[in-house]
């Protein structure tokens, strides 16, 4: 028997704070759709596919943390860095979506919760953490691979916090908030590692490869901003002057 | 030498279809981390199975292959190809939406067609 993967099921949460919960995520997927089309190109656009297939793959392999307990990749994080954040969050939604439709995995009225937890918030916070790391350390290849890793850690207890949110605006059962949120971070950090772990090694393997297909590394919206407001400030247009260059852009 | 984008996309996936149809029966079969909590902290008992439980395909197993083996393993790559399919389709129409309809029009400025395009097309 396969292990339900890290999905919410029906009937943990009510059925107002789902129904919320899957408007957020459409309004979320709808800002992803907006940003990722003007990140993607033809060049990146089969990269993203290639991450969702991959998630979805990686998904299905629950590693043990401990006693009794298994987690897998979530995968926010590894897209984010690799694709983008807005692209990123698109690629583990699809992730969900299919699990959910196609093998029964995850609740459908959960899935929106779903999406908001392991699609937006670790893509989104894998990301913050990943353009820190990078603005911090550099991009030198260790400091791409401990990015990679704090990102993947950092992204998974966060998104439990998340679901234990959820759970005090909107779960079925009575629980003592306190120790659940105690538990669901100390299992989510050791699962977190995992995801570390995991999104060095492949973040690390493309790093290797090829480098400027890391997008974290590159961030091309906003080059797509200079450009555009080069329309305005023609000065701006060659994009090497160090007053022009904005404090975000790491690399070349 | 730059390795080219399609063999990267080769072999991941590749990677993705080991990992699916073959590792995956291989995979922990315990709890995960939140069935884990809320088997410990009493609230498992609310879950629900999903509208669509009783799919054939329900839990990453096919119904009627009896060998768990390749059970799974179809799952596996059955899934993959349905990625493949979603999510390469999905971000192809994406990539391909930036894009105006006009076939001569280029670039990032090209992509909001506001009032100073054409004071901008007749400076360039």
């Amino acid at each position: 028997m396969h292990a339900t993967s890290m999905h919410i099921p029906d009937g943990f949460i009510n059925a107002p704070v789902s129904a919320l919960a899957w408007a957020i995520a459409i309004a979320g997927l709808a800002v992803c759709i907006w940003g990722a089309r003007r990140q993607l190109d033809e060049k990146t656009a089969p990269l993203a596919g290639l991450i969702a297939v991959f998630v979805f793959a990686m998904q299905m392999l629950n590693f043990p943390v401990a006693a009794g307990t298994s987690g897998h990749l979530l995968g926010g994080a590894l897209a984010a860095i690799l694709v983008g954040p807005y692209a990123g969050a698109l690629a583990v939604s699809v992730v969900i979506l299919v699990q959910g439709l196609l093998f029964a995995d995850g609740g459908l009225t959960a899935m929106g919760l779903n999406i908001i937890n392991m699609g937006l918030v670790t893509a989104v916070v894998g990301w913050f953490v990943f353009r820190l790391v990078v603005r911090l350390a550099g991009t030198s290849r260790p400091a791409v691979l401990a990015g990679a890793f704090l990102a993947g850690l950092i992204a998974v207890p966060v998104s439990a916090l998340v679901f234990v949110l959820e759970y005090a605006i909107g779960g079925t059962g009575t629980i003592n908030l306190g120790t659940v949120l105690a538990a669901m971070t100390g299992v989510h950090v050791l699962i977190g590692i995992g995801e570390g772990i995991i999104t060095a090694l492949t973040v690390g393997a493309v790093y290797l490869a090829r480098p400027d297909l890391v997008y974290g590394l590159h961030d091309r919206s906003r080059a797509a901003l200079e450009i555009r407001s080069a329309a305005s400030t023609p000065a701006a247009e060659s994009g090497s002057g160090p007053s022009q260059q904005p404090s975000g852009t790491v690399g070349g | 030498m730059r390795k080219g984008i399609w063999l990267i996309i080769g072999i991941g996936i590749a990677i993705s279809l080991v990992a699916a149809g073959v590792v995956s029966f291989y995979a922990s079969s315990s709890p995960d981390g939140l069935e884990k909590v809320a088997e410990q902290h009493g609230f498992i008992d609310q879950a629900q199975d999903s509208a669509n439980a009783t799919l054939p395909t329900a839990d990453y197993a096919i119904a009627g292959v009896e060998n768990e083996r390749l059970s799974v393993g179809l799952s596996g790559v059955l899934g993959v190809a349905v990625m493949i399919l979603v999510a390469f389709g999905l971000f192809w129409l994406i990539a391909r939406g930036r894009k105006p309809s006009d076939p001569g029009a280029q670039g990032g400025q090209a992509v909001v067609p506001d009032s100073s395009t054409g004071t901008r097309a007749a400076t360039n």
